[in-house]
């Protein structure tokens, strides 16, 4: 590796900061030149971190990518790091950074100012985030993507949006000052910030130093679990996702999934078998708050009419998943886990693009006249005596476009056949009921394994439930809507990432191959640890 | 000098928290400032702050590197005060649009009945 490639691992931080730095300055009325630049940058964004999954799949088992920026050595300078789980959530990212400027195109970026630019500084936010090898700068990286999201909720401004955002940012900044206590905890105890060199210094460390360092990692994992929106920290989320504008929604799916990243990552290099005494600190914790995350999700989802929240709830969801999923502390496991966060991440991004499209035929009283129908169960007798009107209506090509895609969010979320949520839950559920592979030796399930199990198989068909209601009551109980009038540059988001998640089913065995060796390298961490600490140049 | 460091963080922790319970932004807004100020006491007491001790060389010598004070924790202070800064100063705009939004200053927009 030399020339260029070698600084790959930088780009897409610096591109992103560059251009939005850039974008901030232009004027309003250039909005051409801004979607231009915005939309080369993620582009380019989308290379690269296709170029850095390839490279981090080839290099074989222990392949990991160790950035110095200045050339100094790990524990004293700052460190990037590529390994296959940043690649892989690079590219996810990308692709929901994509498909949300595509869709706001269309007008969103018109409604307030400074659209391009906020999305730029988000993806360098949740880029660094996903790169960084040192929790300082996961903190800074955190700051940057919560300050460009806190722009970003509120993009297109009016009541509900400030009213929740309020809410989101106070809980926020609340979470980053535990952030803060948490980091500077581990740094008081073990005198540095880099993960690998902590990991390499906590099987060492004195026993009367650790119940310190699990308290002060405890306060950082409640941080990172207000963002990944566990129960009971996660009441913020639904009002802010559904409120935020469509395209803003689409990242902030992403933006969830950063706590989640932070807690796996952490847990596993810090925490992972082999760390002596601290082996396997707050798996139970994460566990028990993913399973009660999923059971509050789903019941989230079971109980609102209004599609947003509908979209917010399955966020919650898939957060429990991961949550408890990383609890479970299986490689196999953990494999299924990661295709799980890649199709539900991709699959409620098209959720939330395609639920304004779907709105937009809809008259403002249709919301309120559903509630009232479903509260007195009227409604029923008129549409009897209406008799067979609607047999013989053809549905508009538009209606039947956004209904396929409603239906394959709707597969993919609630993980039944073909789509790959099916493929995701299956492999989860597989490692769980089968720890040492199929057919060889006994299967020992932990309780908690079973109550995942059984969390898991229920909130799919809670979603089911709620998106079967949401589809009949959106798509064919109103014949004489209005049929909403979408744009190419509307739909092409949502199909896109459709298709990847079709194309994750496609190619399920070499995408499953990937996550696989993904979850095998992270819960193997030493390898990663000799290669950040011991390579001094 | 433990003593009076360890009180001013209580202290100003226990009043950010319980202000940021408060129903009104203002209080909301100084019970952060508040407690980011116990925390940045904080991260700056986990750099061991030795008293009485010359900061790098004493008077005619080297001075000795295992009194000096951690510089790393007073340079994430420095951090975190200003990202700590631009934050406040970002949430209190929103609080003027939730203001001119609702017309009242209750965090949930309007007082529960």
């Amino acid at each position: 590796m030399n020339g260029w490639q070698q600084h790959l691992a930088i780009l897409p931080i610096a591109l992103p900061l560059i251009l939005g730095a850039i974008m901030v300055a232009l004027d309003e009325h250039r909005w051409r030149l801004k979607a231009a630049m915005g939309l080369a940058s993620i582009l380019a964004m989308l290379a690269a971190a296709a170029a850095l999954a390839v490279q981090a799949h080839a290099g074989g088992a222990a392949s990991l990518q160790v950035y110095r920026l200045g050339n100094w050595p790990a524990s004293f300078g700052i460190v990037l790091m590529v390994d296959r789980l940043s690649a892989l959530l690079l590219l996810v990212t990308a692709l929901l950074g994509l498909a949300a400027l595509l869709y706001a195109l269309a007008h969103w970026q018109r409604m307030g100012a400074h659209f391009h630019a906020l999305l730029q500084f988000q993806l360098m936010g949740l880029n660094g985030a996903f790169l960084t090898g040192d929790l300082f700068n996961l903190f800074v990286f955190f700051e940057v993507l919560l300050a460009a999201s806190y722009g970003l909720a509120l993009h297109g401004s009016g009541v509900a949006r400030v009213k929740a955002g309020l809410h989101y940012i106070s809980m926020n900044l609340a979470a980053s000052l535990l952030f803060l206590i948490g980091v500077s905890m581990i740094y008081g105890v073990a005198g540095t910030l880099n993960m690998a060199d902590l990991a390499a210094r906590l099987p060492r460390m004195p026993a009367a130093d650790r119940p310190l360092l699990e308290a002060g990692a405890a306060i950082l994992g409640v941080a990172f679990l207000v963002k990944a929106a566990m129960w009971p920290l996660g009441f913020w989320l639904m009002p802010t996702y559904a409120a935020a504008s469509p395209p803003a929604a689409a990242i902030f799916s992403m933006m969830s999934k950063v706590g989640v990243y932070a807690v796996l990552r952490l847990v596993l290099l810090l925490f992972g078998p082999e760390t002596g005494e601290s082996a396997g600190f707050g798996n139970t914790w994460l566990m028990a708050g993913g399973v009660v995350t999923i059971v509050f999700g789903a019941i989230s989802v079971l109980g609102t009419q209004d599609l947003p929240r509908l979209a917010g709830g399955c966020v919650l969801i898939s957060s429990g998943t991961l949550l408890a999923a990383v609890g479970a502390g299986q490689i196999a496991v953990t494999g299924g886990a990661l295709f799980y966060l890649t199709s539900s991440a991709l699959a409620i991004g098209a959720l939330f693009l395609l639920i304004e499209l779907l709105d937009r035929g809809r008259d403002l009283g249709a919301d309120v006249l559903a509630v009232t129908l479903e509260a007195f169960g009227d409604g029923d007798d008129e549409e009897e005596q209406q008799g067979d009107d609607g047999i013989g209506v053809p549905i508009p090509m538009t209606m039947a476009a956004l209904a396929t895609c409603f239906l394959c969010c709707a597969l993919v979320l609630a993980g039944l056949p073909p789509l790959s949520g099916f493929i995701a839950k299956f492999a989860m559920l597989d490692g769980i009921l089968n720890p040492a592979g199929l057919g060889k030796g006994p299967a020992l399930v932990t309780p908690g394994g079973w109550a995942l199990l059984i969390a898991l198989i229920l909130s799919g068909f809670a979603t089911l439930l709620a998106m079967t209601r949401a589809g009949i009551r959106n798509l064919w109980a109103d014949l004489d809507r209005a049929v909403p009038r979408v744009g190419a540059v509307e739909i092409a988001p949502v199909l896109l990432l459709i298709f990847v998640c079709i194309g994750m089913t496609v190619a399920a065995g070499p995408v499953m191959r990937y996550m696989q060796a993904t979850a095998a390298s992270l819960h193997t961490p030493q390898d990663y640890v000799r290669q950040v600490v011991g390579r001094p140049r | 000098m433990e003593l009076v460091l360890a009180l001013a963080i209580g202290i100003l922790g226990g009043s950010g928290v319980w202000l940021l319970m408060r129903p009104r932004t203002f209080q909301l807004i100084i019970g952060l400032s508040l407690l980011s100020y116990a925390v940045n006491l904080f991260i700056f007491s986990m750099g061991r702050f030795p008293v009485g001790a010359a900061p790098i060389l004493e008077p005619g010598g080297k001075g000795d590197p295992a009194s000096f004070a951690d510089p790393l924790p007073q340079s994430l202070v420095l951090t975190a005060i200003v990202i700590g800064f631009a934050t406040t100063a970002l949430f209190l705009v929103v609080m003027l649009a939730a203001r001119g939004f609702t017309g009242g200053d209750h965090v949930d927009g309007r007082p529960p009945r």
